[in-house]
């Protein structure tokens, strides 16, 4: 096999690979990509109850409630236009709080979101880039005091 | 006036990386000995300054000199001296410094042993490394100053946030970094054998204890990270498929694949312009992973307060080491020689089918992880890509890999017999149908995703085995010949089957865990009790106590298997007043065949409390896995023809150079 023909063969068994990596990561991303919708992105679009979505905002204040047992916690997410009541069994992250910002996973139906999964961070200042966008988009951003652009 | 002291310490490094960047290279294309000398003097003296830098950061935090804003921030007096020192990289300004150190202590160690490279690689290299520490320093002197004062001085600090005070995190980052500082050797190398225009297996020999160095170092640092968030964050998991994670895992994947692509280029001088730009890409992946996690651009479970601004200067910085070393590859690579001839079935086929995949294999954790990235600035959308991604799309690629790592070993160098291979794999073979065939009669309803995983892993394990045992000729001649062939085999051959094993061992826990994991959740007075895979836990009660800067209510679980005590867990929940922040403590309860987990939630004596239990099977195989990689690096690494400054230049030409080695 001479040089040029044993490049060539590497190159081909290179491409036919990638272009099952590439087969395989498209029909992977049909199925899995998670959209991210703001309380007032979900009043306005139509969203199937079966697909998995993340929300995010803050947690308004005076809106979280445990159930009799503990282990189901309801609380409304907002951007400040909008709300969406979430009700979510498990147990919470331990930075979450009221008034502060949540990105949660799940689904959306009847106008209730039921999250599977809420995300844990592990520093106060952080807020996630999404909540901030949403806040912005809506147009109720005070400066990046809690966005972790504070100097440290 | 310490403070003031490791601050111009740092500014006097940054003008010593511009000389060590400039005049050396310039010597060099002039072949000027003088210019040249400069650059190991220029080296110990970046070093030393940086650091005096640092331990002037330490001092500050030792002795809590709360009138530097870094230390007032994140210290506090009663916090314990472990994570007072630790502290210093607890923070973004901090362990900044700490990157810059470990990257003036590689540059350090090639001006100390590099006795034995040519001196215009030598200045080249020192060079290259130097300008990575100029655009370090200068990133740390322009945007992130550690030595800022804070006038007045407060009484006492802001504390390090609770969650990295833990052994465990304590020694993540410097592990990490040194894994990704080190792969700057890599590229130091790449680029300075591209402006000298020649790769030869004297510079293999050089690039590849670096990365196997790197690859050490990097591989126990992802894993003490992934420990720390099993037992410390309380989520019962150890890999999320979060950026943060991936970003550390990307060099890793290309660092394996410049690890075996090194040994081609060194055995075979063959693949040279490939290994070349896989050093490239492997830096420019670290690069990226420090910009992932310092700019916040994707949203992580991991993020610690962030500023996007330091990112974008980060992204310059990459965009110039990479971009540029990219565009001198484009100029000098075709110009290399091609080297040995090999045919497709053959060791070094072998090694490029590793590389094929590894890089596929990083290509698709780079689309997933980067997606979102790219749909939010094209289309304003935003989206998020999970583990279900991964499962679907890098798993599939993995699996011929593992396939291949038994058999490649077995195959000769330039023309290997992959039939003969094959018919020396059958203990493999066996071991593989029996540990799928064990997995099947656990079962009580048949899955096949745990048989698979098991028969793969077999198939590794006995495939390195296999191949270890062929060498030492064991129990084809008699047990004493067979030990002192052991003893007289090359350590990195000891050093390639204990990661190989290392990585089965891994896998095992990875299967098991992702498929047989179990977990309740309840609301659990005292008295009252859980039950899981067997286990029987009662909550017998609350206790409450005072730590040295935090309160704590610890659980007392008691845990009965049928009927008999097993042992108590005591999960705790602590909350930290000076930075207002509750953490979870998980207690674990583990044997070697798996993980009893338990963590509480908040809770009152009325109301009752959160119990989360967890059952983890073979959670502790994937630790004593990447643990057994680790010990396998080193072995490799404590290799006579490996260590650092021992290879001369001219031996690569000899037989015996050519003879020796993992062949």
């Amino acid at each position: 096999m001479t040089p040029k023909r044993r490049r060539l063969s590497i190159v081909l068994i290179g491409l036919v690979m990638l272009g099952t990596a590439a087969a395989l990561v498209l029909t992977a991303f049909e199925d899995n990509l998670v959209f991210f919708f703001s309380p007032t992105d979900l009043q306005t679009k139509q969203i199937s109850p079966d697909q998995r979505i993340r929300i995010g905002g803050l947690v308004e204040e005076g809106s979280w409630k445990k159930s009799e047992d503990g282990l189901v916690s309801t609380f409304r997410v907002t951007d400040l236009d909008n709300v969406i009541p979430v009700t979510y069994k498990g147990v919470l992250p331990d930075l979450f709080r009221e008034g502060q910002g949540v990105v949660a996973e799940g689904r959306f139906a009847q106008g209730r979101f039921s999250a599977s999964e809420v995300l844990a961070k592990h520093d106060e200042t952080y807020m996630p880039k999404e909540v901030a966008d949403a806040l912005k988009k809506s147009g109720k951003w005070h400066g990046d005091e809690k966005s972790g652009g504070e100097k440290q | 006036m310490i403070a003031e002291l490791g601050h111009y310490a740092l500014a006097l490094a940054l003008c010593i990386a511009v000389v060590q960047s400039t005049v050396p290279l310039y010597g060099a294309a002039r072949r000027d000995d003088i210019l040249m000398s400069l650059a190991r003097p220029a080296a110990s003296a970046q070093f030393l300054a940086i650091l005096v830098a640092y331990g002037a950061l330490t001092h500050g935090y030792v002795t809590s000199d709360f009138s530097i804003l870094n230390v007032a921030q994140n210290s506090h007096s009663l916090k314990p001296v472990l994570y007072k020192i630790s502290g210093v990289w607890g923070n973004h300004e901090g362990s900044m410094v700490l990157w810059v150190l470990i990257l003036a202590l590689f540059g350090f160690a090639v001006a100390a042993f590099g006795n034995n490279l040519p001196a215009s690689l030598r200045a080249r290299v020192l060079a290259v490394q130097g300008m990575i520490g100029v655009g370090f320093i200068g990133f740390i002197l322009l945007t992130s100053n550690p030595f800022e004062r804070l006038i007045p001085a407060p009484l006492d600090g802001r504390d390090l946030n609770p969650l990295l005070q833990d052994p465990g995190l304590a020694f993540h980052p410097p592990m990490l970094y040194l894994g990704y500082v080190g792969f700057s050797m890599a590229f130091s190398f790449a680029v300075a054998a591209l402006i000298e225009g020649r790769v030869d297996p004297a510079w293999a020999r050089w690039v590849r204890p670096w990365t196997l160095a790197a690859w050490t170092a990097l591989t126990g640092g992802i894993a003490l990270g992934s420990w720390w968030a099993y037992y410390e964050l309380g989520w019962g998991g150890w890999w999320y498929w979060d950026p943060v994670e991936n970003a550390s895992f990307m060099p890793w994947l290309a660092g394996t694949a410049l690890l075996h692509s090194a040994i081609v280029v060194e055995k075979r001088d063959a693949l040279k312009s490939w290994t070349i730009l896989l050093a490239i890409i492997t830096f420019g992946l670290s690069l990226m992973g420090t910009f992932l996690v310092r700019s916040g651009v994707l949203t992580s479970v991991h993020a610690f307060a962030v500023d996007p601004e330091r990112g974008l200067y980060i992204l310059g910085l990459m965009t110039l080491a990479v971009g540029g070393a990219l565009i001198l590859f484009a100029m000098r690579a075709p110009s290399m020689k091609l080297g040995g001839m090999f045919q497709p079935i053959s060791r070094e086929g072998g090694l490029v089918m590793n590389n094929l995949l590894l890089s596929v294999a990083t290509a698709t954790v780079f689309i997933g992880t980067l997606y979102p990235l790219f749909l939010d600035a094209t289309t304003g959308e935003k989206v998020s890509v999970g583990p279900p991604f991964f499962n679907a799309a890098f798993v599939p690629v993995m699996m011929p890999l593992v396939l291949l790592v038994a058999i490649g070993p077995m195959l000769a160098w330039k023309r290997g017999d992959l039939p003969g291979a094959m018919a020396r794999l059958w203990t493999a073979a066996i071991l593989s149908i029996a540990a799928a065939a064990f997995v099947w009669s656990l079962q009580n309803d048949v899955a096949f995703g745990p048989i698979i995983g098991f028969a793969f892993a077999g198939w590794l394990a006995g495939g390195s085995i296999t191949e270890w045992a062929e060498r030492i000729a064991l129990f084809r001649v008699p047990l004493s010949t067979s030990l002192s062939r052991a003893a007289g085999l090359p350590r990195s051959a000891h050093g390639m089957t204990l990661a190989h094993l290392g990585l089965a061992i891994f896998i095992c826990g990875a299967v098991a865990d992702s498929f047989w994991r179990q977990e309740v959740v309840v609301n659990a007075k005292p008295g009252e009790s859980v039950s899981i895979a067997g286990f029987e836990l009662t909550l017998d009660r609350i206790e409450r106590a005072q730590g040295p800067n935090y309160r704590t209510e610890t659980a007392h679980l008691s845990v009965t298997r049928d009927g008999a005590p097993v042992t108590t867990l005591t999960p705790e929940r602590r909350f930290y007043p000076v930075q207002q922040m509750p953490t979870t403590e998980a207690a674990i309860h583990s044997t070697f065949l798996a993980d009893l987990y338990a963590a509480i939630g908040e809770g009152g004596d009325r109301q009752g409390w959160t119990v989360r239990v967890w059952h983890n099977p073979l959670v502790p195989w994937i630790w004593v896995g990447c643990l057994v990689m680790v010990i396998g690096g080193l072995v490799s690494l404590s290799d006579r023809r490996l260590r650092v400054g021992a290879p001369k230049r001219r031996a690569s030409a000899t037989p015996t150079a050519q003879a020796a080695g993992a062949d």
